[in-house]
């Protein structure tokens, strides 16, 4: 009974090759770019991870200065002496390269890179000569390479990078071993600056970066939701066209049941096909943005992430758990009403408006909940995650909402028409609406994601030249290998340029989050460029009377602070003067006067210095900078290159967005011609009476073809509002909520009119493939709609 | 008896309340034997045809085939019936259109485990359609689908055929060649046939005659 019920139920896939072709790739689809964003996420979190344990932040309590300095070598010695089983580390980066620093006969064994350091290259390690161990990845002559080591990262001996880095002396942080001896003296006694860092399960910059995964994904999902649209599509359709073919096997004496159980099985046979289909493409899409999200992550977050991938279990499971949980969302209902369907009905299969009407109420209700609960989450969302229930709520809703809009859209237009041919015209669209419905919601999806995105990046874009702009005021920046060339540079510099201005800060804790503080010295350029969110009337004057400090947006969000309320920076209380925008920086940030800040950072000096001078006097004096004062060409930075690195990084950070926006278009487009395509033979029927009564198959082909454009131009229309409220959302909300700063939103209208250019000239393209088949249409298929009246 | 019904009542569901459809119907017809069940339209002869397939459940009554109570069965019990014991063709033929007609006519035989390729080869040359077997019902005219339909029951050996109209789509002539192979086939295979017609013509080529209405034998 298996073989031949099941013969007769994959029959029709066989018959009908398209269908089958548009469920696969529908499937395969939303899969690839759901597996894509996963592989790039599970590549990351593996760099993140393996860059964690490298220095053990994961498994090993760590000792560090409580105000982010270095740790003297003095105090090392100290806590071994206090009986502090404890090993030094040390970390810095050199161009791209991140070089870490340890100890390894006294690192607990648990971290990572111990195990890597065998008992022959023990020697070689801690010899003078320094052996270096580094990724792959890392362009460096003379080193042991080995695939173990994070991406981007090369170990070494601490006293060799202490050297490279030019740091001799001091460390970063002292490891602490699982195991300590009893009795041992009290850190507070031995070195009170310090303080004791539990070890956390998941990396910093895991932490850090979750944000930008979560977009990731919340794209990969979307795109997902508008490939699950074609799959409920053509899974509808085939179960209506098999509704006959499933009565005859009942009457026959094929149990329900068991028809079910045959069809679900087949479902998962298509599900497990298009998934691996799909997980195969994702690889591919992954492949071909990993560099760009490694760049992104690199750039933003200062997170090393290979710019390769690798096959790993956790996504292609992922990816094929998507497949099937999409088949059987997509399948659900149509198998519900399968197995409900009495026996004793008519067989033939229902016109899809019949079948559409009957769910209509239950879909504009669904629609009217989700866009109420979208309208009360505008109101209070505040985290990311309810702003991306926000941005759910909103799109279903939308999307729900779409065929019954269209079809009072319709309505209205079919009121006005005058003339036979436009009536029957307008009539047939509102009956054709039901079955192309699926095709324009993902359309609408497709457009909505793609305006409200690109008005997020372009709005951010403005806003970021802008911020630069201010921002990067001085004409030139320079950098110092030491403090005593620093000194030599000021000593040089200060009498041929209007202004040096000090780049110097020291990580603190302020109201309990970690924060960058800086100190400013009193300069008209602050003055004249700094503009501020909320301030005072005086913000900078307020600063250089020693009681003030200015907050970055992110700081004054998190932490919930506002102009006029105090902080403590060390034990220093300062009032906070004005708060200002800082996009891109991931954690907070303040700014003192310099006065203060040698105060409470004696340690802490100027490396790197803005300058300020003419224009057109740079050239000449980075010349003498060089030649003079002998300072590398890679130590002086002009302000045009910053701005153009800062807008390099900023555009690489969106291109994986673009490329994701586009997918997601060319998806949609893919929808509207399989559903026009699949719809093309139910259509005969409708036609050939219009065919019989004297429209010529060229016309009906061109009112097929205006048809879907028109029907597409109006989805655009109102993807258009529904594209602006997600990127109100995405800038107000989820932004605010991921990242710590609200963006101002622009509007871009002839993106946006080209956005919609495009979509039509997809559906247009989609509709011309159809309409060249009714075009070319022999007569006796169209008669045979006759023949078969009875 | 092969078949026997007693009390046989049905109603349905209608805008202003139930509507009776069948009143008590009694009905019986043995092995080799056939019965022309006539009635107007809305008479309930299609509704009593179908539950005597094991397609419907009845409001009360019972319908008995070869001794077994199919109105006490589960739907899985009925299934079974309708593959081993019954066969059924419909007036729109019912065929499998992902099937091929040789699919088609082995598909209930093998379904029922009494596939037997000889039968199967005398059918489809009874029927004439030898040079047919590699298409799609799509493909078959009216009359050429019917007779596959009609293949297709045989093809099982059934014990008892039950025909809904099976020439009401067809026209005069080739409603009679369709007719002559039915009949001649039940008789052979010694099965019984109860038929569903508005005929007169063909209702008198059957062994006996029941009118049915307004839900009653008369």
């Amino acid at each position: 009974m298996i073989a031949v019920t099941f013969a007769a139920l994959w029959g029709h896939w066989w018959r009908s090759p398209l269908q089958l072709f548009t469920l696969l790739a529908g499937l395969a689809l939303a899969t690839a770019l759901w597996s894509g964003v996963q592989a790039i996420n599970a590549e990351a979190r593996a760099s993140y991870d393996a860059a964690s344990a490298t220095l053990g932040e994961a498994q090993f309590d760590r000792l560090v200065h409580r105000d982010g300095l270095p740790i003297g070598q003095d105090t090392y010695v100290r806590l071994r002496r206090g009986g502090w089983l404890v090993s030094p580390v040390i970390e810095g980066r050199i161009g791209d390269v991140r070089f870490i620093g340890l100890d390894p006969l006294t690192a607990p064994g648990g971290m990572a890179p111990i195990g890597l350091i065998n008992m022959n290259d023990l020697q070689g390690f801690i010899s003078a000569d320094g052996r270096i161990i580094a990724a792959p990845d890392v362009l460096l002559d003379g080193v042991k390479f080995d695939p173990a080591i994070a991406p981007g990262t090369a170990i070494a001996d601490v006293g060799t990078v202490q050297v490279l880095l030019g740091r001799r002396a001091e460390f970063d942080a002292l490891v602490v071993r699982s195991e300590q001896p009893l009795g041992q003296a009290s850190l507070e006694d031995i070195a009170p600056e310090l303080t004791r860092r539990v070890a956390q399960s998941g990396s910093d910059i895991g932490r850090l970066t979750n944000s930008f995964h979560l977009n990731l994904s919340a794209f990969g999902l979307l795109s997902f939701a508008v490939g699950i649209f074609i799959v409920q599509g053509a899974i509808g359709l085939a179960f209506e066209q098999r509704r006959g073919t499933v009565q005859t096997l009942r009457t026959l004496g094929v149990p329900m049941q068991f028809l079910v159980l045959l069809i679900v099985v087949e479902l998962l046979w298509l599900a497990l096909i298009a998934g691996l289909i799909g997980v195969g493409l994702g690889y591919l899409i992954a492949a071909f943005l990993m560099p760009d999200v490694s760049a992104t992550l690199r750039g933003l977050y200062g997170a090393d992430v290979v710019g390769t991938l690798k096959l790993r279990l956790i996504w292609l499971a992922s990816g094929m758990a998507i497949s099937i949980f999409g088949t059987v969302l997509a399948a659900s209902t149509a198998l519900w009403k399968l197995s409900r369907m009495p026996l004793n009905v008519g067989a033939q299969p229902r016109a899809i408006s019949v079948i559409a009407g009957r769910g209509e109420k239950a879909q504009v209700a669904a629609s009217a909940v989700l866009l109420l609960v979208a309208f009360v989450l505008g109101l209070t969302a505040d985290e990311i995650l309810t702003g991306f229930v926000l941005l759910g709520a909103l799109l279903i809703g939308a999307a729900l909402g779409l065929p019954t809009v269209l079809r009072v859209l319709l309505d209205g237009v079919a009121q006005y028409s005058r003339g036979v041919i436009a009536s029957w015209f307008w009539a047939d669209t509102r009956q054709q609406l039901p079955g192309l419905s699926l095709a324009l919601m993902a359309l609408m999806l497709a457009m909505a994601t793609n305006v409200g995105v690109s008005t997020m990046v372009s709005s951010f874009r403005l806003t970021f030249v802008a911020f630069l702009d201010q921002r990067l005021s001085s004409e030139l920046y320079v950098t110092a290998e030491g403090p005593e060339q620093a000194a030599y540079m000021v000593d040089f510099m200060t009498p041929q340029v209007d202004a040096v201005l000090p780049i110097m800060s020291a990580q603190v804790q302020i109201s309990g989050r970690p924060t960058d503080v800086f100190g400013a010295r009193d300069h008209t350029t602050y003055r004249d460029n700094w503009t501020f969110l909320t301030a005072g009337l005086t913000p900078w004057e307020d600063v250089h009377t020693d009681a003030a400090v200015l907050i970055s947006e992110q700081l004054a969000r998190s932490a919930d602070l506002q102009v006029g309320d105090v902080v403590n920076i060390g034990q220093q209380p300062l009032k906070i003067a004005g708060v200002y925008a800082d996009y891109g920086n991931p954690i907070g940030q303040a700014i003192i006067a310099e006065s203060l800040f040698k105060t409470l950072f004696p340690n802490v000096l100027a490396l790197r210095f803005g300058l300020r001078l003419p224009l057109e006097d740079v050239d000449a004096f980075v010349e003498g900078l060089k030649s003079e004062a002998g300072l590398p060409a890679s130590s002086v930075v002009n302000q045009a290159s910053i701005k153009a690195y800062s807008l390099a990084i900023f555009d690489r950070t969106f291109t994986v967005t673009a490329a994701l926006n586009i997918l997601t278009l060319s998806v949609a487009g893919f929808a509207i011609l399989m559903s026009l395509l699949t719809l093309t033979a139910m259509r005969v029927p409708q036609l050939a009476p219009a065919w019989a009564m004297g429209l010529t198959r060229w016309k009906l082909g061109l009112l097929e073809l205006f048809r879907t454009v028109m029907l597409a131009l109006l989805t655009g229309v109102i993807a258009l509002p529904l594209g602006l409220a997600l990127a109100w959302v995405l800038l107000a909300v989820v932004n605010v909520a991921a990242f710590g700063w609200r963006l101002p939103m622009f509007l871009f209208p002839w993106d946006y009119a080209q956005l919609g250019a495009l979509a039509i000239l997809a559906a247009g393209l989609a509709a011309l493939w159809p309409a060249m088949q009714l075009v070319r249409m022999p007569p006796a298929d169209l008669l045979k709609v006759f023949s078969n009246e009875r | 008896m092969l078949l026997t019904a007693r009390e046989v009542h049905k109603t349905f569901e209608a805008v202003g309340g139930r509507t009776a459809v069948l009143r008590g119907v009694d009905l019986s017809l043995d092995s080799g034997q056939s019965l022309a069940l006539t009635g107007e339209s809305g008479s309930g002869k299609s509704t009593l045809l179908h539950l005597i397939g094991g397609l419907d459940s009845a409001d009360q009554g019972q319908i008995f085939i070869d001794g077994a109570d199919i109105l006490a069965m589960d739907d899985a019990g009925r299934a079974w019936l309708r593959r081993g014991t019954v066969g059924i063709v419909f007036q729109q033929f019912n065929l499998i259109p992902s099937l091929t007609v040789a699919s088609n006519i082995e598909f209930q035989a093998r379904l029922a485990g009494k596939y037997d390729a000889d039968w199967v080869d005398v059918l489809i040359d009874h029927f004439g359609l030898s040079s047919q077997v590699a298409k799609y019902p799509e493909q078959l005219s009216g009359g050429q689908q019917q007779r596959v339909a009609i293949a297709r029951t045989l093809a099982s050996r059934p014990r008892l055929v039950l025909a809904d109209e099976p020439t009401g789509n067809l026209d005069e002539e080739t409603a009679s060649n369709v007719m002559d192979m039915l009949l001649s086939l039940v008789t052979e295979a010694g099965a019984g046939l109860l038929m569903v017609t508005h005929s007169a013509a063909l209702a008198a080529r059957l062994d006996s005659r029941v009118h049915l209405r307004v839900g009653q034998i008369e």
